[in-house]
This record gives structure tokens, sequence and C-alpha cells, in this order.
């Protein structure tokens, strides 16, 4: 089969091709599949819940279960009231969730509805008949503003201004993640319960989008952050959370600390060697103790097998491409690593990733090429020239790493083309452990590949 | 009278109790007043009866009518259905997608349709996802500059023949008028240049959007190319190249050598649609999502139309001769049988291999349009029985056949839907084609004719219109299905349940399963799925005590049980 290569012959292009990002609703359902007992509804038509189930499940190869308000062309006309009203009734009787996430759409928003206007009206006009309705979170997001990151963030950002309440303060730590992998999520209790901290980690989708097979029927996965552990984010001694380029507007951490005054730490995210150090001197600094001991084993290794390493990936030329804080992240240790991110991109378009590349490759900041609110085709005439060795990002870099002829090591979101998408590891230092090693290990297989001689020692 | 012997059929073998009134009643159980008296009418028992002289009457399935806000459903939308289905899988149009990111990116090359170009030198588009990418400030302002100048990047990138624009949810709300920016640009560019007003919203499923899609189709490209077509000509009709299921049809319709002048829309392109109207029959295979288009060039141009099946052996070898039967022609005729003479030995042997392994297991299947009618002809060949069954969109002819048609009413979802007005065209229409098929039809061939899902499956089995996710989980629980047959939504949870499912809209990066070899790779597929010994390393939750039930087979208390047990499911 073939294809097509676009060149560009005018410029800068108006249309998006090949995007590299998603829409904002579905960082927000990701994020709600992180709180124990929800169900989310989209408020708009139902096909915009359809299209985000399929695209979640073909990454973490698990049920992803998400309602919507079904919108008519009626219900587009005279709003959506009633139709959240019915879904919220349905979604109640037939799942009895703890909690409802509502997230809108583009419809929805486009015809500018008011959730939190409906919901109390719902609430305060509910007759017998009508099911007692958990608490329901609600978050506008429109996909015409941000992407799924934007999405994601906001949704925390909702959960904990809706839900947390104030009280006397508590031993534990609020983790605020950002949109890392079920198996990082797991990594980071281990981690925090290894410092001897009592954490609530918010979104917390380790178990309900990675979890074993049922001996018991369940309407909704098991796992999730408490109702209880989220209205007790207001209580927390400190809260961490992780990103270097969305704005404080959107930050949960922010909120909390406005509010009840909950010492907040901003850092970028976990990966690599020095933000790793980050967290874990955050941590240390919040309950007053060392780096645990198997925890410093860990960084002792990996700083070993980077000096063994360091031969295959010295002086090596990297694309990286996804979310803005993740693309950060990557860069910031392909930096430690002794290899070139020559191009950094991402469909976001924060404004801000330049600053956070510089921030945390300060050495290489000249060098690097910076693009925001980009997208694949303008990504592939770039990297074209660049003579990268490597890309490093999710599976929608397929095409790119087929035409260029160059190997992909895929990390993120979505990755629909490999299995175990779910249990990267992508943060701390076993997670840049994982990286290192496979990132040599796809470096050798395509010298192998492409050697006549056939090598088996490298 | 009833046509089974024994009434209440049981459904979950060794278990009479679990009859399909039973597990209605649990489907219907904890639903509202006003949402089970709608499901009611969609959850129906094919309770078959047959009148005094002879005619089949069958219940009524309330399908194609709106989910109920809040149920979990496997339905997509209208643009979904126009632009991921019917228009995806055209290689040589590019699809310009106007709206918010999140439309475009979901149906990038999300289903499996393939395509082949002769040379590397011809259009593939089917790899780039364009969109307007439309921000706030589009929405607030109007997007149809931006369009414009989209279309305009795509004609100077590609030269296309064609550009299809196709509007998502916000674009209908702001009154952005595609076609206008399209009929302009057509004229400035000097292509095609068209547009889909698919917006989402629109409908009730995705299959508003075959509907929209095929009306554009009609309207903006068949009938654009004259070239003559030879005697024995077809259009096939609603195969969308899943997994390469075309690919076997063509092959095969080759070497019967019947020209195949279009595919609606599996490894299609632009010229093959603009020709369409010189076929001498159309083969209909999606009776759902293209019947009209049949009716449509039937009228316009006077091509009679047929319902073929190319799933399953049988049905393929049948649909072949009813090809050639249609043609009426003696080598035809030797062509057809030649070519089912050299398929037909591989396939009894697959069937004496795998039949023994898999006779006697229950399937369900909830998918599509038609492949959940389709693809139980696989399963009987395979002796497997389907116990349950239901489409995701379809109609109620889909159901209960065609002759239902005159009696469908339209409901307010469905009315603003396009329904084209057709005449035959004064210069295109082949008065001989329909003189043909008159004299054919008089002869006792069947035109037009399709008798739905349920006619052909067993009395009182369970019929299940626009199944939600807790209704699933249900039928799961109760029934025990030795496979579930869906998509990539369901597989999961039915897969942490113990069942293996059988993924019918990307064929689990399988297939192809059309024809004579497809029908082999399916029993194969089928084989490894239900035999597999994987499944008795899962202890299904109704091995759990739940009540009422008794576990199917036996569960294994040590590694030695589990072994001998692996030993007699994998001898």
């Amino acid at each position: 089969m073939t294809t097509h290569t676009a060149k560009r012959v005018n410029s800068p292009f108006v249309a998006t091709r090949n995007a590299c990002k998603l829409c904002t609703p579905l960082g927000a359902c990701l994020a709600f599949a992180g709180v124990a007992g929800a169900r989310t509804i989209l408020h708009g038509s139902q096909g915009c819940a359809t299209y985000i189930r399929r695209y979640m499940i073909s990454h973490f190869k698990e049920p992803v279960d998400i309602a919507s308000s079904n919108f008519s062309e009626s219900a587009t006309i005279f709003g959506g009231r009633e139709n959240l009203r019915a879904g919220l009734a349905n979604v109640t009787r037939q799942y009895q969730p703890e909690v409802i996430g509502v997230a809108t759409t583009c419809l929805a928003e486009t015809i500018g509805e008011d959730v939190g206007m409906y919901l109390h009206e719902i609430r305060s006009q509910s007759s017998a008949d009508d099911p007692a309705l958990p608490p329901v979170v609600h978050v506008g997001t429109p996909s015409y503003c941000g992407t799924h990151a934007e999405g994601y963030l906001a949704t925390v950002h909702a959960l904990v201004s809706q839900l947390a309440e104030d009280g006397s303060s508590g031993e534990h730590v609020n983790v605020f993640p950002n949109m890392f992998s079920p198996a990082d999520l797991r990594y980071l209790k281990e981690i925090c319960h290894d410092f001897g901290l009592p954490v609530t980690l918010l979104p917390d989708y380790s178990d309900t989008l990675d979890g074993p097979t049922w001996d018991d029927y369940q309407l909704i996965p098991e796992g999730g952050t408490p109702l209880a552990a989220v209205r007790r984010t207001g209580q927390a001694r400190a809260s961490i959370e992780f990103t270097c380029v969305h704005g404080e507007k959107a930050s949960a951490g922010r909120w909390l600390e406005d509010h009840f005054h909950v010492p907040n730490h901003r850092l970028p995210m976990p990966i690599g060697i020095r933000a790793s150090d980050a967290l874990f001197d955050a941590l240390g600094s919040i309950c007053g103790g060392e780096t645990p001991a198997r925890h410093a084993a860990e960084r002792g290794r990996l700083i070993d097998s980077l000096v063994d390493g360091h031969k295959y990936l010295f002086e090596r030329r990297a694309v990286v491409f996804g979310e803005e804080d993740l693309v950060a992240g990557i860069a910031g240790l392909l930096g430690e690593l002794g290899v070139h991110p020559v191009l950094c991109a991402s469909g976001g378009d924060s404004g801000r990733l330049r600053s956070a590349i510089a921030g945390l490759v300060p050495d290489q900041a000249e060098q690097i090429q910076v693009r925001q609110a980009t997208d694949y085709a303008d990504l592939e005439e770039l990297a074209g020239d660049l003579k990268p060795d490597l890309l490093i990002g999710n599976s929608k870099g397929y095409w790119l790493a087929r035409r260029l002829n160059v190997p992909l090591v895929r990390i993120g979101f979505p990755i629909h083309d490999r299995v175990g998408g779910a249990r990267l590891l992508h943060v701390g230092y076993r997670g840049a452990q994982q990286l290192v090693d496979r990132t040599i290990n796809t470096l050798l297989e395509s010298i192998q590949e492409q050697s006549d001689e056939g090598y088996s020692y490298l | 009278m009833s046509e089974s012997s024994t009434t209440g059929d049981t459904l979950l073998s060794g278990d009479a109790s679990v009859t399909a009134t039973v597990v209605r009643e649990e489907l219907l159980r904890d639903y509202p007043a006003k949402t089970k008296k709608k499901r009611e009418k969609q959850i129906v028992i094919n309770d078959k009866q047959r009148g005094e002289d002879g005619s089949l009457h069958l219940p009524v399935v309330a399908a194609n009518t709106r989910t109920v806000p809040g149920i979990i459903t496997q339905r997509g939308c209208c643009y979904a259905g126009c632009k991921g289905v019917i228009l995806g899988p055209t290689r040589d149009i590019v699809n310009i997608v106007h709206g918010p990111i999140g439309c475009s990116f979901y149906s990038w090359l999300t289903r499996r349709n393939q395509t082949h170009t002769p040379t590397d030198e011809h259009d593939n588009f089917m790899t780039y996802c364009f969109s307007t990418d439309m921000t706030e400030e589009n929405i607030i302002f109007g997007g149809e500059k931006r369009l414009r100048q989209a279309i305009q990047e795509a004609y100077d990138l590609f030269h296309p023949k064609a550009i299809a624009v196709f509007s998502t949810c916000p674009v209908g709300l702001i009154g952005d008028d595609v076609h206008q920016v399209s009929a302009e640009m057509k004229k400035q560019l000097g292509i095609n240049v068209f547009a889909f007003s698919c917006e989402g919203y629109k409908g009730v499923s995705q299959s508003a959007g075959h509907h929209i899609a095929n009306n554009q189709i009609f309207k903006h490209v068949i009938g654009e190319d004259d070239t003559e077509r030879s005697q024995w000509s077809i259009n096939l009709l609603g195969e969308y190249n899943i997994g390469g299921d075309a690919f076997v049809i063509e092959d095969l319709l080759e070497r019967c050598g019947i020209e195949l002048v279009s595919t609606f829309s599996g490894n299609s392109t632009y010229d093959q649609f603009a020709n369409a109207h010189m076929a001498r029959l159309n083969a209909v295979m999606c009776h759902r999502s293209i019947n009209y288009v049949a009716d449509m060039i039937e009228k316009k141009y006077g091509t009679p139309w047929i319902k073929v099946n190319f799933i399953g052996a049988n049905a393929t070898a049948k649909s072949l001769r009813k090809i050639a039967e249609y043609f009426d022609d003696r080598k035809l005729t030797e062509n057809v049988e030649r070519v089912i003479g050299e398929e037909f030995p591989a396939v009894v042997e697959a069937q004496r291999k795998y039949r023994p392994r898999c006779a006697g297991k229950r399937a369900v299947l909830f998918v599509g349009g038609s492949r959940a009618h389709h693809y139980q002809e696989l399963f009987s060949e395979l002796g497997m029985e389907t116990i349950a069954a239901g489409y995701e969109f379809a109609h109620r002819d889909d159901y209960e056949g065609r002759q239902v048609l005159p009696t469908i009413k339209i409901d307010a979802d469905s009315r603003n839907i396009e329904e084209l007005r057709v005449d035959a065209d004064q210069e295109k229409f082949r008065e001989s084609d329909r003189q043909k098929g008159l004299k054919r039809e008089e002869q006792g061939y069947t035109f037009r004719e399709y008798d739905g899902m349920m006619a052909e499956m067993k009395d009182q089995t369970l019929i299940i219109d626009d199944i939600s996710h807790s209704e699933a989980e249900r039928l799961i629980k109760m029934v025990r299905p030795d496979v579930f047959c869906a998509g990539i939504k369901e597989k999961y949870s039915v897969q942490k349940m113990g069942v293996p499912c059988k993924q019918l809209h990307s064929y689990d990066y399988g297939g192809p399963y059309a024809g004579f070899t497809g029908a082999i790779n399916f029993y194969e597929e089928i084989d490894r799925m239900v035999n597999a010994r994987i499944w008795s390393r899962v202890q299904p939750p109704w091995e759990n005590g739940s009540p009422g039930t008794e576990s199917s087979s036996p569960s294994p208390t040590s590694l030695e049980e589990m072994e001998e047990l692996e030993e007699s499911t994998n001898s």
C-alpha cells in the first residue's frame, strides 16, 4: 500500500494535517476514570462518548464505559437539560455510582449550556420517582479550546474545587499526576508509601484502567481515588502537581493553596534524573525524611546504566512529540543522556513549551527546535531535514517513522499498535531506567537490522 | 402457530430455566418505567408464527429509535457513519473534516479499511487526516473562511480529483454554509468539491450518516463518467473492505469473468463511483447502509438490484450463482461453477477439521447493520448456534425483512434526513436493463429481496436492538455464550468475564473473512478463540457462587486438575 507524502507549498497552513493532539473531553474522561465508583456522562451527541471510549480502549485494552446525554436535533435547538436529567437518572439506576462526572462537548458549549445551573435545577426539582443522585462534578471541556491535556487538568481542578473540604490538617499529601500511565501511578504510590507518607493520588486509574480478570461482576471496575479522599484533599499537608506548561488557572494544587492553605509544589513531570530528584526532594522536604534506600539504589543503578549506555546514546539525534509536559520531560531526560532532542513538538499551544524545555535542558536550548500547535505533516517536513536517529512519541508517529525509516520508541498515549501501553513506566528513576533501556535497545535493533555483517555482540 | 416444536427454548445449555423470556425480564428489570417501556420494544423474542397460508409473521422490533440518555450504547454518530464508514475507504478523495480536532482524529484510520493502489504513483489519501481544527474564534465568528483556505491547501498539496467536506456538530449550529463554500471552490479549482451536513447530533446513529453520505455521492459523483461496461458487469454495494474482504471478492468475481465496476466503498476510487451507473446489475451486501443507493440507481438509470452475501461459504456460492443466474449465460454459469468447484474442497476439509471442535457451542452477535446477520452463516457452518443477536444501527427491515418497509413510521429523528427525489434520467436511463429485469422477474427471479435477520434465526431466540453495556453484562451472566461478537468497546469487558469476544468491526486485526478462503480463516479463528487454554485460567463470575447457576465446566482446584482439564479441552 502506498501513501502520500505531503509537500509543503504554502505556509503557514490553516488546516491541521494529521493532528498531534486529541480533544479536550477525552482528557476529562481519563481523569474521571481515576475516581472510585465514578461514571462519566459526556453532555452532547453520543458519538463523542463512542469515539472516546473506542480510542481509550484501543490504548488501555480495558473496559471504558462513558455515557452520553445523547442530544437529538431538538435538544440541540431547545437545550439539553432534560437529556441530562434522564442521563443522570439512568446512570444512577443502572450503575449506582458514587460520583458522576459530567463533561461538556463542543456541541453543548456552542449552544451555551449552563451545566452548573442545570444540575442545581435537577436536584432542586427532583420528584419522588427520580433516584437520589450521588455527587456530580461538572467540567467545561469544549474541544475547540485546548487539547486532551487541558481537559485532563481542568477535570482534576473541577474535582478538587467542587468536592474538597476544609478541616483539621491531615498527614497525607496530595499528588496530582499529569497524563501518566497506570504503571506510573502505581509507582508514585509506592514511592510515597516508602517515604511513609499517606498519599491521595488524584486521579488514580492504576486499577480501573489496568485491572485483572473479574471473578465477580463489576458494574464499575474496582479502584480509583475514593470520594472521601477527594474531599480530604483540602486537609492535606501539601500538594504536588506536575506541569511546567499549563497555567495556574486550572491548577488543582493552586486552588487548594488559595482556598485551604495547602502548600503547593509545582514540579515538571518527573522524567529523567533531575526531574525525579526534584520529586524525591519535594517528598523528603514534606515529610522531613531522606530518599528511601531502595529508591536511592534505583537511582544508583540508573546512573550506572547511563555510564554503560552512553556510548550508544552520545550525540544521537531525537525527535520528540506528544503532550507538551511529556515532551518537555523527555527532552530533559535526553539532555541527561547526551542525546540531542533536535525537534520537540506538540499539538498543544500553551505558549510555554520553549521556556519549559529551556529550563530542563539549558545547555542545548539554543539548538533545539520547538514547535507548538504543530501536526505530523509539519513534523515530517521538519524532521526529514534534521536527520534524526530516533523518534520518541506515541503510536501516531508510526507513519512518520515509516516514511523517514527511523525507529520509534513508543511512549505516552495513545499506543494502539503495541501491547502494554498501560504498563509503560515513564516517571521516576525506574521509569527513566526503562526509557533508557528501551531507547538503547531500539537503536541496537535498528543497527542490527541495517547491518550486512549481522553482529551479535553490540 | 409457533415454528418451534417446544415452547420456551433454553438459551443456556443444560439449564432449562434460562429461556429467552427469563433473560429478557432480567435485562429489563432495573430500568425506570419510561426507559423500560422503550427497551421492551427493542428486546424481543423471535416468536416466529406461521399463518394458515404458510406466510411467516415476525414480532416488531422498534429499531432505529433514539438511544435513551445515560444508557451506554454501542452506537456512534451521524458523522462517524458518513466520514468514517462510507467515505473512509475511498482512497483518492481528500476528506476535510470541518470542526474542532477530535472528530477528525478519532476517524483517522480507526476502521480497518484496506486499499490497493495499482502503482505507487496512484493517489492514496487514507492515511491523511485533514481538519480545519476550529478554535473558539471560529465558533464565534464563523469558520467559512478557514474552510475555504483548507480546501485551497488540500488542492495545492495534492491536486486531487475531488475534495469532500464533513460537518461536525458545531458547524450546523454556527451556520457555516459548507455546501456554498464547496460549490464556490469547485468552480474556482475546477475539481469536484462537495460537502456533507453530517453533524453528529443528526439521526439516531451512524445510519443517518450512511444515508447522508450516499445521497451526496449519488448527487455529486455517480453518473459523471459514461464509459461503457461489459454485459456481465456489476457494482458491489455495501462492502467496506475490512481486513481485505473486498480483495477476496474481487478475485472471485474476476475469476468468474464478472466485471466489477465499483465497490461502495471498499478499495474504491472516485472514478469507480463516477462510472457506477454503467454497471448492468447492483449486488447489495450490507442492506442497511446502502439499499437506498441501489433503489436510486434503479430509478434513475434502470439498473436492477439483488441482495447478496459473501460472508459464509454457502452464502458466497449462492450469491455467485444468483449473479450468474441473472445474466443467464451458459459460459458464465460454467465459470461460476468452476470457481466454486475449485474453492469448495478446502472449505469442506476445514469444516471437517473444525466443526467437531466447535459444534454445539453458542454464539451471540451484537454488531453493525448486517454483520450480526451475515456472520450467523459462518457459525452455522461450524455447527454453532446463534442464541441471541441484534444490530447497533439497523432499521426494522433489517430485522423483519423488506416487506415491512411500507409500515415503518418515520419519527422526528429520521424526518430530517433527506430522501432524494429521483426520476429516470432522460438520456442515461437504460430501458434494456429494465426490460431484462422485468423479464427475469416474470421467470421467477427475485430482485430487491431481503428477508432480514429474524427469518433465518431459530424460533424463540433473543433479539436485542442497540444492546446497552449493562444489558450485555447481564446477558453474559445468564447465558454464558461460548463466543460474543461485537467490537472493541465491548471486547475487554466481555473477556474480563471469561468469554472470548470476536471483534466484527476490526476483525481483531485478522481476516479476511469473506468468500471461501475467508470462511476458512474464520473457522480457524473461532476454533482458536473458543478452545483456547487461557479461558481455563480465568475464573468466570458464574463460577464464583452466583445464585441459581451451575458451572458449565468444572473449575480446577489444583494444577494437576487444571492440566487434565486443559488436555481434555484441547485434545
